[in-house]
């Protein structure tokens, strides 16, 4: 079955909020009883086996196939308790499904597994918290960070018994659920309500604008609490280091992300007409996607090497040409040139090719007249200001954890985009906060 | 193309497909659209006395597959609920419009001769072509001594059978409830009856499932329900087994058989033929899918007919038949192993667990460096129960290839190994 809607692009006086509903709309009850049927209850699935989290794939499909809609949501948040954004977030296509036996066949087509995930969490019903607490250990836990990793850990360890209290520097938890994700893909306020259902499993604590490094330290933290977890993830993004970065029109595309996760009318927003973005990460393509639900006219992605190497999956490539924006590859931003207000004119791209391994510059420049320049070309781990955390042990400019994911410091654990551990990506940072807790808690209860 | 063309019982109609006694042939509307869809023959819907049977409301329930297909269906209706008059008049009109079609009519009434020999007489001068005695219907009717309760007693079936062929010179088609222990007494009692034919199967008692929050089976009657009859694919390898017994008993050899239960394609009609009937009957599919359903088992048959160079159903009838035997007579020293083509795996491993968990631990798991695993039959442990190759589900991925064990055809009764065998 293909699932794949038609890309509704706003055209004025049109609603810009429909152009945000669902990209991959859910299942119906139909479709998933169809859909589940299609799925082969494999023995040592490779699909498990691909699930960053170990969801147990075969057993929550036959649940939902044998209508124990509630049994399947349970056996999903087992493994991952952000099973519902994971479910709309994840790029099936690399992980899951490109795993699925289905793909093999004649037919060539996997189990339509995130959809269905989505279909369970979506429609159980609970009366309370799917899971218990075990008794109170008398242990308490900080968690500095409440992205996924963070939410993932403190529950966790909330269901192990012991007291949690999460420290979030923005004014809402949720971390990149909230902020960043595409909204076409996070619709509606589910970020805050999966946060909810998260913290309904009771005894934790979550305090927002408080940051590490601003309002508090990690000694103080060490020393307040049995344990301590960072996930703090990838606060700053990379520049381009290109003269006129700042002026007027040039921006972070996670900034500009941010500001249309939290718009309540997008039509206040500021619709650029003729958009650049750099990169070629699956943040790029949100942004240049999002850019033309918006309205904005024109959106060109560049990037310096070709398609192959872009770290964006084909799928989401894909997505990009659907949305009818032009992926321009081997070319470089040159130069940035201002009108006379001093906002963004025009960028220069610089064509590139491949010489033997090395990746050079050709005579030929594009010169690309633009009102806005979307930076996407990375995130990296912006370090708080703490004497603590300048102790802690770098990889690749990650923080460096164990298979335990223990940092080195004491008590001190970290997980999720901000460690050196795995890919960026909101299933990764569940997983690691799973299995820090799992760490934490062994550490707590091995303790005299 | 071939000829499809069919003489049953001395019943001729242009096809061997005919609509079995049920809602499908119940009035004159429904067969006049039925043969002009198609259908060679029709068995009117169980015609009894006056005054007519009454339904209850809410009468079917079913079983479906993984993607929602009927397999199985389940009703709790009686014969005819419209009086005999009506279904008299409308049966002689619709065989004066279609007088190549053939048309029998389904019959019970209580188990007294003066009954039978009022009705044969009644139907005999519509112009019908035959009767069926139903003795097959296993809910409603049988506490009225009617229906199974005749089919179960074969003195009774026998009787009544006699008592049609003295007072109608129509041929008489007996059709047989498969609610019995062995089908071949009834089978036997109507022959020995006079009959001309016999039809199987009629339903299965049944229950198709219980709403659990009601607590009570269905089709639900006002918070009640009550066993019905089963039909519909899932009753097609119990059809094909009576038919088989039928057909391969000494006692009834060349007594002809008109199959019925679950045949929804061409393919079931042909297995139902090679097993040696000579009309069929379809109702749940044209129920589930109307009557233009024969249209593809009419062209599917032709076509497979055509391929195998048969010319007429005759070519083909009863092939099956030699070849269907008791357990003592297969061959002990026969051998097939499982074999998997790596090609075509997909590795799910379906086939390794089944055999691990309950069969003979004959499929070897191995974990390959990119995470798949592969399977690989042990042939000295693989018993060759084809298990693996029914889990599997990817097609002709698995097939079972046959050893030579060199020894010679050796059966049960000469086996060595037989206690009671004749070796010893
Ligand atoms: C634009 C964009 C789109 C993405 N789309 C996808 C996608 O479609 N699918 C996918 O799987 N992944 C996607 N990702 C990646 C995914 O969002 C991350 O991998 C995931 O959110 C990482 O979780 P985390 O908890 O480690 O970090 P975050 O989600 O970044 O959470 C970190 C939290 O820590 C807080 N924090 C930071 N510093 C401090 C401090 N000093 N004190 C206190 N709190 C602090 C932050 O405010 C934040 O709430 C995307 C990322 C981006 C940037
Ligand atoms: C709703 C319904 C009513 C039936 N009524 C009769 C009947 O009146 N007389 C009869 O001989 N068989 C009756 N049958 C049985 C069918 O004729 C047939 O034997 C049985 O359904 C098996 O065939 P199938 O699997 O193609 O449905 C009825 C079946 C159904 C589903
Ligand atoms: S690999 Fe595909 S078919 Fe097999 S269990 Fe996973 S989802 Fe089902
Ligand atoms: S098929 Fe449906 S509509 Fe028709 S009589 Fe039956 S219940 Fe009524
Ligand atoms: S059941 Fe078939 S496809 Fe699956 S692992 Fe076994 S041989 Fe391969």
């Amino acid at each position: 079955m293909s699932l794949q809607p038609p890309v509704t692009l706003v055209s004025p006086p049109q609603d810009i909020d429909a152009c945000f509903s669902d990209i991959h709309p859910p299942l119906t009850a139909r479709q998933a009883h169809l859909e589940s049927a299609r799925c082969l209850y494999c023995y040592d699935a490779p699909c498990i086996k691909a699930c960053p989290s170990d969801i147990n794939i075969p057993s929550f499909i036959q649940q939902i196939h044998s209508d124990n809609l509630q049994g399947a949501a349970q056996t999903i948040y087992s493994s991952n308790i952000l099973g519902g954004s994971c479910a709309r977030v994840c790029p099936t296509e690399i992980l899951c499904e490109q795993a699925c036996v289905r793909n093999k066949e004649a037919e060539c087509a996997p189990v339509l597994i995130g959809l269905l995930q989505r279909y369970a969490t979506d429609h159980a019903e609970f009366t309370g918290h799917p899971f218990d607490r075990e008794p109170e250990s008398g242990k308490r836990v900080a968690v500095v960070g409440a992205g996924p990793a963070g939410l993932s850990c403190a529950h966790r360890l909330a269901m192990k018994g012991h007291q949690v209290e999460i420290f979030e520097a923005s004014e809402k938890a949720g971390g990149l659920n909230e902020y960043g994700i595409a909204r076409y893909k996070m619709t509606d306020d589910f970020a805050a309500c999966e946060v909810e259902f998260v913290m309904g499993i009771g005894g934790i604590t979550l305090h927002t604008g408080q940051a590490l490094g601003r309002d508090l330290s990690l000694a103080e933290l060490q020393s307040k609490f049995d344990a301590v977890f960072l996930a703090i993830g990838l606060q700053r993004t990379r520049q381009l280091g290109l003269e006129n970065e700042l002026a007027t029109g040039v921006q972070n595309a996670v900034d500009y992300i941010r500001v249309l996760r939290q718009a309540a009318d997008l039509n206040g927003l500021n619709i650029p007409q003729r958009a650049v973005v750099i990169g070629a990460g699956n943040t790029a393509v949100d942004i240049a996607c999002q850019l033309r639900r918006l309205g904005c006219e024109e959106v060109t992605l560049a990037y310096r090497r070709g398609t192959e190497s872009m770290s964006a999956t084909d799928h989401e490539q894909q997505i990009a040409r659907d949305h009818q924006v032009r992926i321009k590859t081997w070319c470089r931003p040159e130069v940035i040139t201002l009108d006379d207000h001093g906002s963004v004119a025009a960028i220069h791209l610089r064509r590139t090719e491949m010489q033997g391994d090395a990746l050079v510059d050709l005579p030929h420049c594009d010169i690309l007249p633009c009102d806005a320049i979307f930076k996407a070309v990375g995130q990296t781990l912006d370090m708080p200001d703490d004497e603590q955390l300048e102790l802690l042990r770098l990889d690749a400019g990650k923080l460096a954890v164990d298979t335990k994911f223990h940092t080195g410091l004491d008590r001190v654990f970290a997980g999720g985009d901000c460690t050196a551990v795995g890919e960026d990506l909101t299933v990764e940072a569940v997983q690691q906060g799973k299995l820090a807790a799992e760490s934490i808690h062994q550490l707590l209860t091995t303790q005299a | 193309m071939a000829n499809l063309f069919t003489r049953f019982a001395g019943i001729e109609s242009p096809n061997p497909f005919w609509l079995a006694s049920a809602p499908p042939t119940d009035k004159a509307y429904n067969v006049e659209r039925a043969f002009e869809a198609g259908w060679g023959g029709v068995v009117w819907k169980t015609l009894g006395e006056d005054p007519a049977a009454v339904n209850v409301s809410s009468r079917y329930s079913a079983i479906y597959d993984a993607t929602g297909q009927v397999t199985g269906f389940n009703n709790i209706e009686l014969i005819t609920d419209r009086s005999l008059e009506i279904n008299l008049r409308e049966i002689e009109a619709v065989k004066k419009n279609w007088p190549d079609r053939a048309l029998v009519v389904s019959l019970m009434v209580p188990c007294e001769e003066e009954s039978w020999k009022t009705i044969v007489k009644l139907v005999e001068q519509t112009g019908a072509d035959g009767l069926e005695l139903n003795f097959g219907c296993p809910h409603g009717m049988p506490e009225r001594g009617m229906g199974a309760a005749v089919g179960q007693v074969p003195e009774f079936v026998e009787m009544v059978t006699r008592w049609c062929k003295t007072y109608s010179r129509l041929p008489v088609i007996v059709k047989l409830t498969p609610n019995i222990t062995d089908i071949r007494f009834s089978a036997r009692a109507a022959h020995a009856g006079g009959a001309d034919a016999v039809s199987l199967i009629n339903t299965i008692n049944s229950i198709t499932g219980i709403d659990l929050d009601q607590m009570v089976a269905r089709p639900i009657v006002d918070g009640k329900s009550t066993h019905g009859g089963y039909c519909g694919p899932a009753v097609k390898p119990i059809a094909l087994n009576m038919v088989s017994e039928i057909a391969r008993d000494p006692q009834t050899q060349g007594l002809p058989i008109s199959g019925i239960g679950g045949i929804s394609t061409w393919r079931d009609v042909a297995e139902f033929i090679a097993l040696g009937a000579g009309s069929v009957q379809v109702c749940t599919a044209a129920m589930v899918h109307g009557f233009r359903i024969v249209t593809e088992m009419q062209d599917g048959l032709s076509r497979w007919m055509d391929s195998k160079g048969y010319q007429t159903l005759e070519d083909f009838r009863g092939l099956a038949v030699p070849n269907t035997t008791d357990w003592k007579y297969l061959n002990m020293n026969y051998k097939i192993v499982a074999s998997i083509d790596q090609e075509s795996c997909i590795g799910c491993g379906r086939c390794y667990i089944s055999c691990e968990d309950t069969s003979h631990q004959a499929i070897s798991l191995t974990s390959k460096a990119d995470g798949t695993n592969q399977f690989d039959i042990i042939e000295a442990e693989c018993v060759g129960c084809n298990l693996c190759q029914i889990t599997c589900p990817v097609n002709d991925c698995i097939t079972m290839v046959r050893r030579d064990t060199e020894k010679p055809y050796m059966n049960w009764l000469n086996d060595p190994r037989n206690p009671h065998g004749e070796a010893r």
